[in-house]
């Protein structure tokens, strides 16, 4: 899904590093720290979603109450360092052909597990369609084709779960598969609560629940190798000799332009707008993405924070330590130190927002209650974070012109011709 | 140009929502002038092929009909990536917690929008034979059903078994209701080689049913061109051709539930949904199976006789009401609408290629520009002179082009006049070049060769060019 929020390709500038109050960092060094920070990132999202690996194999090899709480607990935690990842998405066309692959949402969940049929109003009881899912179905037809999951591994989810022709989003795999099978539905509406799936679906022998717990286990085990092999991939596309790093590189001016469209578009279209505000308009509690877990706030919190220290170029890392350098505030001050005083202020009161949200969910006020038509409380803390990003955008939208990254297309300006007016 | 006919004065009188509020123009004189070409001279609007809504620069190249309308106000801009979201948006099958993303199908061709409109570009057709691409569907019908109240109207239904399309995939467990297929016979036609097509539903049809191959269009401009107004399409009719130039261009009215009555038909091969919400909606219950306020029905296009499409679970069970509530539809529409229109490549320098299009009688159904009506509450849209290149009427094309399945009012024969604005654009924004209602041309100059019936003609006089004209006419269509 590529989404240009402002320029992705410019012309080669060569920014000069002029400056009559401080010394301009040059594009490279601050293309350098971006790379550098991305591969922190993708690494830490990649410890993270090992930890959860081992906490899944216990889960699977032991289950029990503990160790499904292990595992969620293990989820939650692999998702902090992956959202500060998702700035990178937009503008770095390697990586937004691979999200669809990790974070896709909605999931197809009959297609995974069992639904809870009972809970809706359909139509027929003896839905044959109940069933028909990986998990519960070893073979099955899928858009007219026979599908064998006799042995449920990665490279069943990966290919005959995938959208044909060749599109990026796999509505069967990533950390919200993870996260299904992990928590189940959340059925509470617009109550606090999330999903409930009990350990006993992982249990063996007459023990289980659900149905088909050694495959569920398989299913489980599949999507989180399927998920540390997939963030294995992308560190190493960012480390030294990388090619999401030597991409970056290649040009500075366009270098510079994907990082603020990264920056932009996720503000905008992907966050304020996707994620929060059109939850609000479609009045469905679990219009949200972490929406098993309930740990949306999160999630909005931590793509915030990941855009914030994009910019400021330092990323304190799940160990504690600081990765940082040159960064494009160092940039932008030394060209217009108000406008890198106002983007600054931008992204701390956009944190503050989203933070007052996180807060609020972390205290109990579920972001399934905020979401409810009439909610005004929980509507004011949506819109708080919405409305920072929105003006976070102008801000950034103003650094991409005061940087000379809004050039016109590269197929050659007509401005030579005949000047083209518009009719009145 | 043309005198609107006696026969365009009975059409408008069968439409009953036509705006009476602006006709006649009093600028229409001034319009007539400030859309007039000059030999050799590149007409000062041309450059701006959508006014004030145009695209200039700032956008990559890919991305040209995925762009916003330039200078959308807040509320308008946020609108926008809203109902881009919704475009984006995967549809996931019933039941599911995701009631906003649920009752997908059961019977469908994508599960998104973008599926089928890649960067908003047209589909492809397939390379050779072989399977039809997501982005080409087969429309099926039989003859019957009611005339609505509309003269000369062919009355069709849907396909009493398989409904009005030809379904390629399912939820789980279900069945598509086959895997249409084409074969093409290259056939040199007057020294450039063309593919004609046959078509295997992939299925057993009955002998009534009629069946047609649709790509996907382009969506630029949609907004735009719903701006235009219903009068200014009609006075381009001529269905008698009273003024005995060949043309013969028709207005096709149809039933709209937008509007709730019969309405002047505008988006479609065959100008068959009448508004942008029509067309909107109607995609989302045919191609994804998804219900709306304008076509409840939660199954889609399943017709009665598929008992399992009917009774498998849906979306609508919630307190939505449809599995895509109004809002999602208004912002779907709203995203569309507000697409905004490139900017030419170099007029001036195409300047050639541009009078032998005009010279040839290519604007007799190519009709370069409108003038939008007015809106107090829109100013993008508002009284702009767009250059669409299209009247947005139906024209027989002749027997080769011939689909034989009536449209509302539009025959077998015909076509609407397709819009060209974009068509240069079609190999970045696609990357491919497939052109016709069936992608049947993989060229514009194959796409020329197509053209008969009321085309023939210009067809021929196109032909008759030597190279070097040829060249420059199809220049400029390529800098649309």
């Amino acid at each position: 899904m590529k989404r240009i929020f402002l320029t992705s390709t410019a012309l080669a500038l060569g920014l000069s590093a002029t400056s009559s109050l401080a010394e301009a960092p040059q594009a490279n060094a601050v293309l350098d720290t971006y790379a550098d920070i991305a591969a922190a990132k993708y690494e830490d999202s990649l410890i993270t979603a090992q930890a959860l690996q081992a906490a899944v194999e216990v889960l699977i090899a032991a289950p029990s109450e503990a160790a499904l709480l292990a595992a969620r607990t293990a989820w939650l935690a692999a998702r902090a360092p992956y959202q500060q990842t998702e700035v990178y998405r937009f503008g770095n066309a390697i990586v937004d052909d691979w999200e669809g692959k990790v974070n896709a949402w909605p999931l197809d969940e009959g297609l995974i597990d069992y639904v809870d049929a009972g809970s809706y109003v359909g139509p027929s009881d003896e839905n044959e369609y109940a069933s028909l899912n990986v998990v519960a179905t070893p073979k099955f037809e899928l858009g007219g084709q026979m599908v064998d999951a006799t042995q449920i591994t990665p490279t069943l989810l990966e290919t005959a779960l995938q959208e044909a022709d060749g599109i990026e989003s796999n509505v069967a795999t990533g950390y919200h598969a993870i996260e299904f099978l992990l928590w189940g539905q959340d059925l509470h509406g617009h109550d606090a609560g999330a999903g409930e799936r009990p350990w006993t679906d992982y249990a063996t022998g007459d023990a289980c629940t659900g149905g088909h717990c050694d495959r569920r286990g398989d299913y489980l085990k599949a999507a989180t190798d399927l998920l540390v092999s997939d963030l294995e991939w992308m560190t190493a596309q960012w480390q030294e000799g990388g090619a999401a790093r030597a991409e970056l590189m290649q040009d500075g001016s366009a270098g510079l332009s994907a990082m603020l469209t990264g920056m932009g578009s996720l503000s905008y279209g992907e966050q304020a707008g996707e994620r929060m505000r059109l939850g609000l308009l479609l009045n469905d509690p679990e219009e949200e993405h972490d929406c098993f877990s309930d740990n949306t706030h999160n999630s909005h919190y931590y793509d915030g924070k990941g855009i914030q220290n994009v910019y400021l170029g330092s990323y304190t890392r799940v160990d504690g330590s600081v990765v940082s350098g040159a960064s494009l505030a160092d940039l932008v001050a030394a060209k217009d130190p108000a406008l890198n005083v106002e983007m600054t202020a931008r992204l701390d009161e956009t944190m503050q927002a989203l933070g007052a949200l996180k807060a609020a969910a972390d205290g109990g006020f579920a972001y399934d209650q905020m979401l409810e038509r009439g909610n005004e409380k929980g509507e004011a803390l949506i819109m708080g974070g919405v409305n920072g990003l929105i003006a976070q955008t102008k801000s950034i939208e103003r650094i991409v012109t005061t940087l000379g990254l809004d050039q016109l297309e590269i197929e050659g300006s007509d401005s030579l011709d005949a000047p083209n007016a518009v009719f009145q | 140009m043309r005198p609107a006919g006696l026969a365009a004065l009975c059409v408008a009188s069968l439409v009953f929502n036509v705006a009476q509020a602006d006709s006649p123009r009093p600028e229409a004189a001034r319009i007539a002038a400030a859309m007039e070409m000059t030999p050799g001279e590149q007409n000062p609007y041309e450059g701006n092929p959508g006014g004030k809504a145009t695209l200039r620069g700032g956008f990559a190249p890919e991305q040209a009909f995925a762009m916003p309308l330039p200078g959308l106000d807040d509320a308008r801009a946020m609108d926008f990536v809203l109902g881009e979201a919704m475009f984006q948006k995967f549809w996931v099958q019933s039941p599911s917690s995701t009631r906003a993303s649920d009752g997908l199908g059961p019977l469908y061709n994508a599960r998104s929008c973008a599926m089928c409109h890649p960067g908003n570009g047209r589909g492809a057709a397939p390379q050779g034979d072989g399977p039809l691409p997501v982005s080409l569907l087969i429309r099926l019908s039989v003859p019957g059903g009611d005339s609505h109240g509309i003269k000369d109207y062919l009355a069709t239904l849907p396909d009493p078994e398989f409904g009005g399309q030809v379904q390629t995939d399912a939820i789980t467990g279900a069945s598509p209701e086959g895997q249409p297929s084409v074969r093409y016979q290259e056939q040199i036609v007057d020294g450039v080689a063309l593919r004609r097509p046959d078509y295997d539903p992939g299925m057993a049809l009955s002998d009534a049913t009629m069946l047609s191959p649709r790509l996907a269009p382009a969506l630029l401009g949609m907004g735009l061109i719903d701006a235009i107004r219903p009068e200014d399409i009609l006075a381009l009719a001529d269905p008698d051709d009273a003024d005995g130039d060949g043309i013969s261009g028709r207005a096709n009215i149809v039933p709209s539930r937008d509007t709730g009555q019969p309405t002047l038909g505008r988006y479609g091969w065959k100008a068959g949904n009448a508004t942008l919400r029509d067309q909107v909606a109607d995609a989302f219950a045919h191609d994804i199976g998804i219900s709306s306020p304008l076509f409840p029905q939660p199954w889609g296009d399943c017709t009665a006789a598929q008992d399992a499409c009917r009774t498998a679970p849906h979306g609508d069970r919630d307190a939505r009401e449809f599995e895509l509530d109004a809002t999602g539809l208004d912002l779907t529409t709203a995203y569309v609408a507000g697409l905004a229109v490139p900017q030419r490549r170099a007029p001036q320098a195409v300047i050639e290629g541009r009078d032998l299009f005009m010279d040839l009688g290519c604007a007799a159904c190519h009709q370069p520009a409108f003038v939008t009506e007015r809106r107090a509450d829109d100013p993008l849209r508002s009284f702009q002179m767009i250059w669409p290149y299209s009247d947005f009427l139906l024209h027989d094309m002749g027997p080769d082009l011939a689909d034989h399945r009536p449209e509302h009012r539009a025959t077998g024969r015909e076509w609407r006049t397709p819009p060209l604005w974009g068509m240069g654009r079609t190999k970045q924004v696609s990357g491919t070049e497939y052109f016709l209602h069936d992608g049947r041309a993989r060229s514009i100059r194959e796409a020329i060769w197509w053209h008969g019936g009321e085309a023939l003609p210009a067809r021929n006089r196109f032909r008759q060019l030597d190279a070097t004209d040829r060249d420059a006419l199809i220049a400029f269509l390529e800098s649309l």
